[in-house]
């Protein structure tokens, strides 16, 4: 199959970026996104152009190092699925595909298509965790948790980092994010002690780092890879209240 | 000349470790505060022992080469992690980890190292468990267990299909705690490139930044590489794109010894390869096997739907060939067992390279809920890669590279032969022997990093509290840093015509077709020149466009592939030395008559650890004799 790319080319973080256009004509069905976006580097290189930079690694949904807005959404059109997931067996033949980094104040544009996202590290390093020294746990099964927390604790803790919940946005908030973690952790007995101040300072993190506030237009569900749901932000908000309440 | 000395402690194997705990030496904490320590790597290794070593109070420094210390490849690991806990009341214990291992590992593992990553397998899962570690748990609300490969009881911890993703969360978060605490600096979006060694200890690497290009200089009292396996050698394997050997390599070069390189798992369930524009294979978890069936029809080139083929016209392979262990069997076995099939004429798919993994009696019997529950991710994955839903026709699978047995050489402290190189994870050899049993690289990884290294590295630093910061303007750092800048102009100055990516696949292939799933000595000796002219023609005719100066993805893989051409010989040198079988490395001119592995304890009962010998030699061969005091040497039968 033939496809038309409009990709976002931005040489640093410095430069003013813009559209170039690339035809190729040569794609599989078969071909994941980011195999089609390998073969035309193969093609830049060899002609002796500069190949368009992207993050990837695993190549199997789960590392969260792939982002990339594609015809105005956040990892393509397919349902739950990350860019490198994506098949181009999902494109029409012919199709004119747009090709745009995660666009957020939060995650400057490195170059081409890779942004920094360490804002959301910085985050987890605000209290997203439990305080746990290595020796110090006792047996795993002498604190029983029930099925159901254990498989929310699961489903939310499935969240890869990818950042398209905030690039879906309109106000590039990163509460799905925060509330995906604040959930996972939410679901132990163990932690509850730090949890007030979890939350707090997660959000004050949250806030500092330039992200925009939720208001509830549910496009960072829709766009989530791992499906994570917006409930989580309802959690979050008892949390955070919760907490606020104490001070 | 290297001498080898593990320092395997005295005394009977399940005291050996406490005994050696109560000998190592400590560090106080005022004094802990002034030692640097370097981790490369962020896998479950590299970001367990930061955070250990950070909790202890140390001045930890970690790199990794991701955007992000959770994007390390143990996120890709699914089935589950191995631990003692007998909770199944299987009869399951330490020494019988212990031995599974042994016997999974063909006899070519070191007994005390083995035995000790058993030992400590319940701690493991103790602090997972605590910092939130979601393992599937039943209606009592206690913790789940299922089976893998290659044994008989229930011990392995999962979630899900995506366990090592869990993992890693937990241990990114007990790590970017220690990040906010300050006693841990991440350092990420850098690859390593050279190790430097001051007056025979290890004392710094030379990183690449990767987004600026700059070279850095970091130094500290004891480096600790937790880099991973080099799997992506074959260039399609289950791995990371960007997962390599260099830092290892690197270490080699610099007088680290490397151990087994030929012992690489080749894992029996992948998504078979599809095209050829195909850059990876995605694994679909051993865990599978505890419900999948393996079979292909009984009629060559059966032209029917998998569906229509009635069960007497199937060839379950596995049952037939191992009835105790049936689908279970280890993943050397279950890969050669697919590939003699296939190459019988028996595959299916459009290239009849793969085989079929089949739910059906376990939908019928267990209900489709219940698959669900196990394995959702999982046959989500294949059907968006594949289009096809599990849940209606059988998986096709094939095998793939996975896993590196061989790594750099360590003695029982996890120590290299460079004073103050410690390796950890895959990165090093000394527990999975020439086979790794499913679910048991989560459960070593995390051990190395959680519960030995922190001591055992203590021991070292010991006799470090005198030492200053080590200054990075030494003449070392210099040299060290001049070559790799050298290196980096020479790759980007051959301005040829071909690709980094281009030689790579034609490195797989070479590696793949020669020493891959078999081996033979005429094969191996061909590899040998094959990647002599390979290496020739890359350091003439590679291109790279842009500069070294920015983010440049085509000198990061080109710069990786210059060391893969050298250590892909190095596999082929010790392939070709070893003349057995034994677990995944499968000699063809040593089997039985069944067509299983023969081992040669007589003449191989040792790790075959080889030393650089400078550019262009031939390495040179040492070898640790293993002893087997508490196991009997015996053939490994699945049967």
């Amino acid at each position: 199959m033939k496809v038309k790319l409009r990709i976002w080319r931005q040489k640093n973080s410095q430069s003013k970026g813009k559209f170039e256009v690339y035809e190729l004509n040569d794609v599989a069905p078969d071909m994941s996104f980011l195999e089609m976006l390998d073969s035309l580097n193969q093609r830049l290189v060899k002609e002796g152009k500069s190949p368009v930079a992207f993050d990837h690694d695993c190549r199997e949904g789960i590392c969260g190092s792939c982002g990339i807005y594609i015809n105005g959404r956040p990892h393509g059109n397919d349902h739950r699925t990350t860019t490198c997931e994506l098949r181009m067996r999902r494109f029409k033949d012919g199709e004119t595909i747009t090709v745009e980094p995660w666009r957020a104040a939060a995650f400057p544009v490195v170059k081409d298509l890779v942004v920094d996202r360490s804002a959301f590290d910085k985050i987890i390093q605000a209290g997203g965790y439990i305080s746990v020294n290595a020796g110090a746990a006792q047996d795993a099964n002498s604190i029983p948790v029930p099925k159901h927390n254990a498989d929310v604790a699961f489903d939310t803790a499935s969240c890869i980092g990818c950042g398209a919940c905030v690039a879906a946005c309109k106000n590039a908030s990163a509460m799905l994010f925060v509330a995906a973690k604040i959930t996972h952790l939410a679901q132990f007995p163990q932690g509850r002690v730090e949890a007030p101040e979890r939350v707090k300072r997660m959000v004050a993190k949250m806030d500092e780092l330039g992200f925009g506030s939720c208001t509830n237009t549910r496009a960072c569900e829709a766009e989530c890879p791992k499906g994570i749901s917006i409930s989580t932000i309802a959690k979050l908000n008892r949390e955070y209240i919760t907490a606020k309440l104490k001070d | 000349m290297t001498k080898l000395n593990a320092k395997i402690p005295e005394g009977p194997l399940a005291d050996k470790w406490t005994n050696h705990k109560a000998k190592l030496r400590l560090v106080n904490p005022a004094n802990r505060r002034k030692l640097d320590i370097i981790v490369v790597g962020t896998g479950l290794a590299g970001s367990s022992a930061a955070s250990t070593l950070g909790e202890l109070g140390y001045n930890v420094k970690v790199f990794c080469y991701q955007d992000s210390p959770r994007r390390a490849h143990s996120v890709a690991a699914q089935g589950g992690i191995n631990a003692a806990k007998n909770y199944k009341n299987d009869n399951d214990s330490v020494y019988r980890l212990f031995y599974d291992m042994i016997k999974g590992g063909d006899f070519r593992a070191r007994e005390a190292n083995v035995y000790r990553a058993a030992e400590v397998s319940n701690l493991v899962i103790d602090h997972y468990t605590a910092l939130g570690v979601p393992f599937a748990r039943d209606y009592g609300g206690l913790i789940e267990n299922r089976s893998f490969g290659g044994v008989q009881v229930s011990r392995t911890f999962y979630a899900k299909g995506q366990t090592g993703q869990q993992c890693l969360i937990g241990a990114y978060s007990a790590l970017s705690r220690q990040i906010d605490k300050g006693t841990v600096t991440m350092y990420p979006r850098r690859e390593m490139m050279d190790l430097v060694v001051i007056d025979g200890k290890a004392r710094g690497i030379i990183v690449r930044n990767l987004i600026t290009g700059e070279i850095e200089r970091h130094s500290a009292h004891a480096v600790v590489l937790a880099t991973g396996g080099y799997g992506t050698i074959y260039y399609l394997s289950t791995l990371a794109l960007n997962s390599n050997g260099s830092a290892a390599w690197r270490a080699h070069k610099r007088g680290a010894l490397f151990a087994n390189p030929s012992f690489v798992q080749i894992h029996p369930t992948s998504i078979p390869v599809l095209n050829d524009h195909q850059c990876k294979l995605t694994l679909m978890s051993e865990s599978l096997r505890n419900d999948g069936r393996v079979w292909v029809p009984k009629q060559k080139g059966d032209p029917r739907k998998p569906n229509e083929i009635p069960e007497d016209e199937r060839d379950y392979y596995l049952e037939r060939r191992y009835p105790a262990f049936g689908n279970l069997v280890p993943r050397d076995v279950a890969s050669r067992a697919a590939k003699e099939r296939c190459d019988a004429g028996y595959g299916v798919g459009p290239t009849g390279l793969s085989v079929y993994l089949d739910f059906r009696d376990a939908i019928q019997k267990k209900g489709r809920k219940y698959i669900e529950e196990n394995y959702g991710n999982l046959f989500e994955m294949y059907e968006k890669i594949t289009g096809e839903s599990p849940y209606e026709v059988p998986m096709r699978i094939y095998p793939a590279g996975h896993y590196t047995m061989g790594g750099l050489w360590v003695d029982y402290n996890l120590m290299t032969t460079i004073p103050g190189l410690y390796a950890i994870g895959e990165a090093n050899f000394s527990d999975h022997g020439a086979n790794r049993l499913g679910a048991s690289s989560l459960m070593q990884t995390s051990g190395d990093g959680y519960f030995i290294l922190p001591y055992t590295i203590a021991d070292y630093l010991a006799d470090e509290i005198k030492t200053p910061k080590i200054p990075t303007s030494t003449p070392e750092f210099d040299s060290a840093e001049k070559e790799v800048k050298d290196r980096i102009q020479r790759l980007m100055s051959i301005n040829g015509t071909e690709t980094a990516t281009s030689f790579h696949k034609r490195l797989g292939k070479i590696m793949w077709d020669y020493c891959g799933m078999v081996r033979n000595e005429e094969g191996l000796k061909k590899a040998l020149g094959l990647l002599d002219e390979l290496k020739v023609e890359f350091w003439n005719n590679l291109k790279i466009p842009d500069t070294a100066g920015e983010l440049n993805q085509e000198l990061e893989k080109a710069s990786r592939v210059a060391d893969f051409l050298e250590l892909g010989k190095l596999m082929v040198y010790d392939a070709l030395n070893r003349r057995e079988s034994c677990g995944a490395h499968f000699r063809e001119e040593s089997q039985t008559e069944t067509g299983e592995a023969k081992r040669d304890d007589e003449n191989y009962s040792y790790v075959a650890a080889w030393e650089f010998a400078g550019d262009g030699n031939e390495p040179i061969l040492h070898k640790e004799e293993l002893k087997f005091e508490y196991v009997k040497l015996q053939e490994r039968s699945y049967k």
